[in-house]
């Protein structure tokens, strides 16, 4: 190769050096990779930068504060209070969670520890499958099938416990609910996926032990299983709450598009993510307008970035007290 | 004796009970996928036809609605554009963070931040581009496909690079090190020992990226908009499955309503043979 073959006849170099071309493309080759890694930095910043300083016009017209707790989106008359979005964007995603959650956990539960060996593989592709189905579909799913399907069965779970808070009242048929329930969908196969991984580093003998002891399966579960990675389950659920926060388009399609936050989970509602998509055409001449949604995109874009940062922090933790050295916080799945 | 034997009947019982409640959980899991699936066939596979893959929107309110070519092909154009630039950026940031910045602060800081980028909702994406590109009319034009392809490819890029990550470091250091021990330069250790042995893997990678990308509707919105015609100039506005569909949903027209149920069996189809052929891309794989 480039070393051994430029022998230098008269002996001012060995045969073994490399050229001087040769010894030049190495530093080159780290250069340009340097250089595009670098390129990834420049990108954030500018990404950053660039949305903080277009939504200067609406935190100075509005106030930061007073753009996060005022009750009252009103774009036709220049009063930009995101306090009804950002609420139902907490609620929406609440929902995804305290549904989409558990049973995450109970499928990854069954996957690894109960389900008969040759049913795994197929039961892990079919959860994996649910994250292949784009977003817009389970819009289009949610619009002609589970509003109107489900209408009947919310109606009487409002009739029958308005005693709850935020239960009862008449309920529309696009609502936070019906959003929440598709943001559920959504994100059990990631919160699942992870959930998987770190309940596969619980060590055997941890298991084997508390068999020994007489617990039972479930027991075994409780007790040995879901201590140890109560850690990373946290995390996994909180990187679906990620996912939840900044889903766009399913939510538009089911939530209702009402700038007036709900009374009960059965009402109208709207998200930041959903205020931006509708909004976005009508807002390009008007500066002022068009600040405020890149103030709301802004905001999300923070919210994430927090959930995502603590959620990846318990993840990388309960995998380093699992195996010594951290494995990739996020699996190869369908969607990842 | 007795209350022992009553206390195993008992966590006999609750361990029964939560069995079957784990299993009735997955069951319940599934339920969704299955019921998507069912009413995608059902109404979806009424809607196709020749003519549905042939023909352009016409955008007529009442009478023929014409079909989704336009879409499926501004799908394709966009994303080949978007993975064409991702993909390689992707994997060389990949490679830079596996080969030379293990350590180190700044390979630990561009880590992090593609990790954040990983995190950022694709309307964030769809929003910056329209208010970098679009309103200022970037190459003469305000909404164009190549724009929407920035978009997609933003998106596409934290997942490549993710992914690639991963692969590469399943690459054995023993590997690298003999062939540094035979003398070949680092750069020719990574082009052609490192990337051949790591590539089934980083194709799945990056084609699970590409499928992601295909069924993106956000970020098309407000870069590359919607049209009715087909069109193979990325300068224009271009038509896409996902948009198409977002734009379907909301008439009160049935035909329209059965279009959008069409072009989402369509477009779900498109992206479960993108998966199904990078997973058997990942089956030529050596490594673990």
């Amino acid at each position: 190769m480039a070393a051994t073959a430029t022998t230098d006849a008269r002996g001012d170099r060995s045969i073994l050096e490399r050229s001087p071309s040769a010894r030049r493309a190495d530093p080159l080759f780290r250069g340009v990779l340097t250089a595009l890694a670098g390129l990834v930095l420049a990108l954030i910043a500018f990404f950053f930068i660039f949305l903080l300083r277009k939504a200067e016009p609406a935190f100075s017209h509005q106030g930061v504060v007073s753009f996060l707790t005022t009750n009252d989106w009103n774009p036709s008359k220049d009063i930009f209070g995101a306090w009804p979005l950002v609420a139902g964007t907490l609620i929406t995603a609440v929902i995804a969670l305290g549904i989409g959650v558990p049973i995450a956990v109970a499928t990854a539960l069954y996957v690894t520890e109960l389900c008969p060996r040759r049913a795994r593989g197929p039961l892990v592709v079919l959860v994996e499958l649910l994250a292949a189905v784009p977003s817009v579909v389970y819009g289009l799913w949610g619009v002609f099938i589970l509003i109107p399907k489900l209408k009947p069965a919310e109606q009487w779970f409002a009739d029958t416990f308005d005693f709850l808070p935020l239960v009862g009242g008449t309920v529309a048929g696009p609502n936070y609910f019906i959003a929440g329930l598709i943001l559920a969908i959504m994100i059990l196969p990631i919160v699942s996926a992870i959930s998987r991984e770190v309940i596969a580093t619980v060590p055997a003998d941890l298991k084997e032990a508390s068999l020994a002891l007489g617990a039972t399966r479930w027991e075994m579960l409780r007790m040995a299983v879901l201590p140890y990675s109560r850690a990373g389950i946290t995390g996994a659920a909180m990187l679906g709450l990620g996912r939840a926060i900044g889903e766009t388009i399913a939510v538009t399609l089911v939530i209702g598009n009402s700038p007036v936050l709900g009374h009960t989970i059965f009402d109208q509602g709207y998200t930041l993510a959903a205020v931006i998509a509708n909004e976005f055409g009508e807002a390009a001449s008007d500066k002022l307008h068009a600040g405020a949604l890149i103030a709301a995109g802004l905001v999300l874009f923070l919210l994430t970035l927090l959930v995502n940062a603590v959620a990846r922090w318990l993840v990388h933790r309960a995998e380093v007290k699992a195996v010594g050295t951290p494995a990739p916080a996020e699996p190869v799945t369908v969607a990842a | 004796m007795s209350s022992l034997t009553f206390d195993s009947r008992r966590r006999r019982a609750t361990d029964r009970v939560m069995r079957g409640l784990l299993l009735a959980a997955t069951g319940l899991a599934l339920v969704p996928l299955v019921l998507v699936i069912w009413f995608l066939l059902q109404k979806g596979l009424g809607a196709w036809s020749w003519e549905f893959f042939t023909t352009d929107p016409t955008g007529n309110f009442l009478g023929d609605q014409g079909g989704v070519k336009s879409a499926i092909l501004g799908t394709i154009e966009m994303v080949a554009l978007a993975a064409a630039v991702a993909i390689p950026f992707g994997w060389a940031v990949a490679l830079y963070l596996v080969e030379y910045g293990r350590r180190g602060r700044f390979g630990a800081a561009v880590r992090y931040f593609v990790d954040v980028m990983t995190g950022v909702p694709s309307i964030v994406f769809g929003l910056f581009v329209y208010i970098t590109l679009v309103v200022s009319g970037w190459g003469g034009s305000s909404f164009a496909g190549w724009k929407g392809s920035v978009a997609l490819a933003l998106l596409m890029l934290p997942v490549v690079t993710r992914s690639a990550e991963v692969v590469l470091q399943l690459v054995p250091d023993a590997l690298r090190e003999a062939a540094m021990a035979l003398g070949t330069p680092r750069w020719r250790v990574i082009l052609k020992v490192v990337l051949p042995t790591a590539l089934p893997g980083l194709i799945t990678g990056s084609l699970l990226a590409v499928a992601r990308a295909a069924g993106e509707t956000a970020p098309l919105l407000f870069t590359a908009t919607l049209v009715q015609g087909t069109t193979f100039d990325l300068g224009q506005r271009m038509n896409s499955l996902p948009v198409q569909i977002f734009n379907d949903v909301s008439s009160p027209n049935d035909d329209i309503v059965q279009r959008a149920w069409g072009a989402a069996l369509a477009l779900v189809t498109l992206i479960l043979l993108t998966t199904l052929v990078a997973r058997l891309a990942s089956r030529r794989s050596r490594l673990s």
